[in-house]
């Protein structure tokens, strides 16, 4: 047995190990190559997004063009109704408007504003999204435990799922008032359902021989629980909580409209909606900002992910 | 031969019986109402100390068998005493090491922390945990990769880990369900080896499950010999090869002769049902493969 020493090692790794070290030899090759990628996606969406408006939008004229003073105008071939200013503006116009004054002489810029209100969302969001988090954790932890449970009680969890969220987001107001709760509850009401999901199939997740060896410990609930059950769902709880972090900010947002929250992207979404006409590129800003904040709660909760599953093979995709 | 009454044995009986099974019978619910019987008037001792191992084709019942001892399985009928109490008291009091045919390890553990696991649940303090863990990887002599995690093992490391795991807490029996059975024919001889060896050195008393007759041959004090449909003890072969063992062991031989000896056990066993099911046929087909594996080593 003294030979099985490295060499033991090497040979016989799995091809699903060979790719775990190709992968730990270029990490911040294949990173780079991402970033990349990425990058160039976002460039081929924005010269595409022009190209449209350059065939089929409505004539527009360059000023001062690279600072040479020259003007431009250009007239589309087309007109195709979609691509107008009112349909589809300029992405450059979009990044304009943020940059711009939020009303006539205001201090404040769109940009600024509805960083605010994003993070005012945000707020509301995470907090739904912990407790929401937290129930769906222990339904699930119930469930598994309980087949009887959970066979009275998962159908009602699919069930509230199918309500339309704004047919009950005002009956929530209604009945907890217009003001913060709501949001958060409407927010939790979002985040449980993946996350219950998820943990009953994580929960159950471990090999039937690890319970039998559990077993052969004389180890109870609690400590297979805590040793075998909860660490071998945990990628399942990443995915959800994936899941869960952009549903939570879309339930604060829908919240925020029957809510009555004046200082989220809620209201800043229904406002500028109704000036759309005047201003279509600052409901566009808001619609940027709303998925930004998504995306960054998202990014938040991969960040944990990649922390917390450090060591565990395959963590690093997904 | 009568299963009743083993002839004890004079090289490995030290401190009398360790397990003592009397007329157990286990039948499943299949399919409804279907009553499958798995295990029918089973009657075992086993003396400390001894290295036991049950073969039979698929099906006959020797994994369920590990499991009763083990209570992991509660049998319909008949008793099982393990060191002088009840089954279920003796998994309690942690009595059993188990391994599995996979290793069965923890991914989010490192191979230490995957030793220590068991230490963990049984209130050993963290010097002793560490000092048990370091000392059992030490005997398995994978001393040097207690940092690594598991998927970074090959498979036979991986068993050693496991074996590891389940000597930490010095049970005093080792229950092994085909623990090599997935393995390559060389590594699963080094790793026959390396349990010798494991099981000189710690006088443990080891239930070894395997559909392998060279394995069972080598490495058993005692093999019993089972048949399916019903499972039952259909033979009880004493293996009297000198010890230690080693790879020239399976070059004597009275190891071919008892090699022959439990096969031909195995045909009478299944001969014995009446029926020729497909599925024993390809057990005994992959068995004399096995044989013919292993007589060239």
């Amino acid at each position: 047995m003294a030979t099985a020493g490295p060499i033991d090692l090497r040979a016989r790794f799995s091809p699903d190990e060979a790719a775990l070290t190709a992968d730990a030899a270029g990490p911040s090759q294949s990173r780079r190559r991402r970033i990349l990628t990425f990058a160039a996606f976002a460039i081929a969406v924005l010269v595409l997004w022009e190209a449209v408006k350059w065939l089929g939008g409505v004539p527009w004229r360059f000023e001062n063009v690279l600072g040479t003073g020259l003007a431009i105008d250009h007239n589309p071939p087309f007109r195709w109704a979609l691509a107008n200013d009112l349909n589809l503006p300029h992405w450059f116009s979009i990044l304009g408007a943020l940059a711009a004054p939020v009303q006539r002489n205001a201090e404040l810029s769109l940009g600024q504003f509805l960083a605010g209100a994003a993070f005012y969302t945000w707020r509301e969001a995470a907090i739904g999204f912990l407790v929401g988090a937290l129930l769906g954790l222990v339904l699930a932890t119930i469930f598994v435990h309980s087949r009887l449970l959970e066979r009275a009680f998962v159908p009602y969890v699919v069930a509230s799922q199918t309500i339309p969220i704004v047919a009950l987001a005002p009956m929530i107001v209604y009945a907890f008032g217009p003001n913060v709760t709501s949001v958060v509850i409407i927010a939790t009401y979002l985040t449980f359902f993946p996350v219950t999901i998820a943990m009953i199939r994580g929960l159950r997740a471990p090999d039937p021989r690890a319970l039998e060896l559990m077993r052969s410990y004389a180890a109870g609930r609690w400590a297979i629980y805590q040793k075998v059950r909860l660490p071998a769902s945990l990628p399942y709880l990443f995915t959800a909580l994936k899941i869960a972090a952009t549903a939570s900010i879309v339930g604060a947002i829908i919240g925020e409209g029957p809510g009555g929250i004046p200082d989220g992207l809620g209201r800043a979404i229904i406002n500028f909606n109704q000036q759309y006409i005047s201003g279509p590129e600052k409901l566009w800003a808001a619609i940027l900002v709303s998925s930004l904040l998504g995306i960054s709660f998202f990014v938040v909760i991969r960040v944990a992910e990649l922390v917390v599953l450090r060591g565990r093979p395959g963590a690093a995709e997904g | 031969m009568d299963p009743r009454s083993p002839e004890p044995l004079a090289s490995t009986s030290k401190a009398g019986e360790v397990v003592h099974i009397a007329g157990v019978d286990k039948t499943f619910v299949t399919g409804g109402a279907t009553l499958t019987t798995a295990l029918q008037g089973i009657d075992l001792d086993i003396r400390r100390g001894e290295f036991i191992s049950l073969i039979g084709p698929s099906g006959c019942g020797k994994s369920t068998l590990l499991r009763v001892i083990g209570d992991l399985v509660a049998p319909t009928r008949g008793s099982v005493t393990v060191n002088g109490k009840p089954a279920s008291r003796a998994r309690r009091d942690r009595d059993y090491g188990m391994v599995f045919q996979a290793p069965v390890l923890f991914d989010w553990r490192s191979v230490e922390d995957n030793v220590k696991l068991p230490l963990e649940l049984m209130g050993y303090d963290g010097a002793r945990r560490t000092a048990r863990a370091n000392e059992m990887l030490d005997l398995v002599e994978l001393g040097e990769f207690l940092r690594h995690h598991p998927y970074q093992l090959s498979g036979g490391m991986q068993q050693r880990v496991a074996i590891a795991r389940a000597l930490a807490f010095e049970p005093s029996i080792l229950l092994m369900d085909e623990p090599f059975g997935a393995l390559d024919e060389m590594t699963r001889e080094r790793m026959n080896q390396e349990v010798l060896r494991i099981w000189e050195r710690t006088g443990i008393t080891i239930v070894f499950v395997t559909h392998s007759i060279p394995e069972a041959v080598f490495l058993s004090s005692r093999v019993v010999v089972m048949s399916a449909r019903p499972g039952r003890i259909t033979d009880l072969i004493e293996i009297d090869l000198p010890r230690p063992r080693d790879v020239e062991t399976r070059e004597q031989r009275r190891y071919f002769e008892l090699v022959t000896a439990v096969r031909e056990a195995l045909r009478r066993g299944g001969a014995d049902t009446g029926v020729v099911e497909p599925d024993s046929e390809v057990g005994l087909a992959s068995i004399d493969r096995t044989i013919a594996e292993g007589g060239i080593g």
